[in-house]
């Protein structure tokens, strides 16, 4: 029997390979391999399933049974992969070792510890997949008092999903604006505005430095002196690709697993896609990239290689109090914002040198004109 | 009128609201939409759109 097509790793990246591959190559032999349940679920819903009334259960859209028909797929789950034999061609699982014809990596990220002093630094939580969001669901329970570590993106999402829900929310971030990294001031400015008018209070320009106290009852220090009461901590402070799998094995590693347009590493018989992979050059842990790299990635793996390509890919932030749409200028882009904040939104504009459109933000009813505007951005890999 | 979910990024596509800037007007059924549409959130071509009806 020849050695399967194996991905390691079922969430997006990882299920939704697996469901192009099947359209070109509906018999050969395929497995995926994964920590998690298994089930399919959509992780840009966690961070806003509280208003929506969704239980874990709920987000669990198809069962990992569901899954292993569909796909015609054996999925392993709950099964870690602990080395990568290249030599041999071997995976090396809790499970033994399963050999695979070519490997695909879909590991994912891991959510950024704080780093905190305090005697209940380690009951700060982070949802990262369905389980941890599980875990949170009962941990919530009967809580009302919340902080939230970071206003990124999915930072945001949570305060506007848990303010929504009703309960007080404080959000600590270094920064002096929320989704800093994305938005130009005057956009970030909107943003905190709507979010404040939802019961949001932000704590800008200063850090967490200790969480004290017992379950339930906490205590969270800022380096600006203030100290926050917390019936729960939640932290959302970014994303590191998982790289240990990968670097021990001795594939080239840098902010992602590197791999070239092909999603090729320095294994030919290595891949890698989603929140794990540094694509030319860039890690874009967002949806879009995702089902791109499946479309592209499919064909390769059937034997038809082909190039990965990044047309302009704005990201909806899903802060509904605020509804935004983001397509950041390309990292060391030349160029300056135009910004129009008005009674019903932000139309914000990154131009370049010639006039040229390389980036926006759309906040409110701005965000309509996406769909004219996106066309003009310039493709993130041509 | 109903409401559609899309599974991989939690796009809702509401029938009483269409998507006016993607020139799908108000009040289109799903089954109206044409099959080269692709969710605007997260790319997924109608085809492999696989929504499920939250109302």
């Amino acid at each position: 029997m020849t050695a399967p097509i194996t991905l390691v790793g079922s969430g997006l990246a990882g299920y939704n390979l697996a469901r192009e591959l099947r359209k070109l190559l509906p018999d050969a032999p395929l497995r995926v391999v994964t920590a998690d349940a298994g089930d399919f679920y959509s992780k840009p819903m966690l961070s806003n399933a509280l208003t929506a009334n969704k239980t874990a259960a709920q987000l669990a859209m198809k069962p990992v049974a569901k899954m292993v028909e569909e796909l015609k797929a054996e999925v392993l789950n709950h099964t870690r992969v602990t080395a990568i034999d290249r030599t041999a061609k071997v995976l090396h699982t809790a499970a033994g070792e399963l050999p695979y014809s070519k490997l695909v990596l879909a590991l994912g990220a891991d959510q950024l510890l704080p780093g905190l002093a305090g005697d209940a630094a380690a009951a700060v939580v982070s949802v990262n997949d369905l389980a941890e969001y599980a875990h949170f669901r009962e941990l919530l329970e009967g809580k009302q008092r919340i902080v939230l570590l970071g206003a990124g993106l999915i930072g945001c999402e949570f305060a506007n999903d848990l303010a929504a829900s009703g309960r007080q929310v404080d959000v600590v971030d270094l920064a002096n604006w929320p989704l800093s990294r994305l938005l130009p001031e005057t956009a970030g400015q909107y943003l905190h505005d709507k979010l404040a008018g939802l019961g949001v209070r932000f704590h800008l320009g200063t850090s967490v430095q200790a969480v004290e106290g017992e379950a339930g009852a906490y205590r969270v220090s800022l380096a600006n002196g203030k100290v926050l009461e917390a019936e729960l901590v939640l932290s959302a402070i970014g994303l590191r690709p998982r790289l240990q799998l990968a670097s021990a094995a001795g594939l080239a590693v840098n902010r992602g697993i590197v791999v070239n347009r092909l999603l090729q590493t320095s294994d030919p018989d290595i891949y890698a896609l989603g929140d794990c992979a540094e694509v030319d050059g860039q890690v874009l842990p967002f949806v879009l990239p995702i089902m791109q790299a499946a479309r592209a990635l499919a064909p390769t793996l059937a034997g038809t290689p082909t190039p990965v390509v990044y047309p302009a890919m704005p990201v909806v932030v899903k802060t509904p109090v605020c509804p935004t749409v983001v397509a950041p200028p390309a990292m060391g882009s030349v160029g300056a914002w135009q910004v129009e904040r008005s009674e019903t939104g932000v139309k914000a504009l990154f131009k370049g040198e010639q006039d040229q459109l390389l980036g926006f933000a759309l906040m409110g009813a701005a965000t309509s004109e996406r769909q004219a505007l996106a066309p003009q951005l310039p493709a993130v890999l041509a | 009128m109903r409401q559609f979910q899309c599974i991989v990024c939690g796009f809702i596509y509401d029938e009483s609201v269409g998507l006016p800037e993607d020139g799908i007007a108000a009040g289109t059924a799903w089954d109206a939409i044409p099959e080269d549409w692709s969710c605007p959130d997260c790319g997924v071509a109608k085809a492999d759109f696989e929504m499920v009806q939250i109302a």
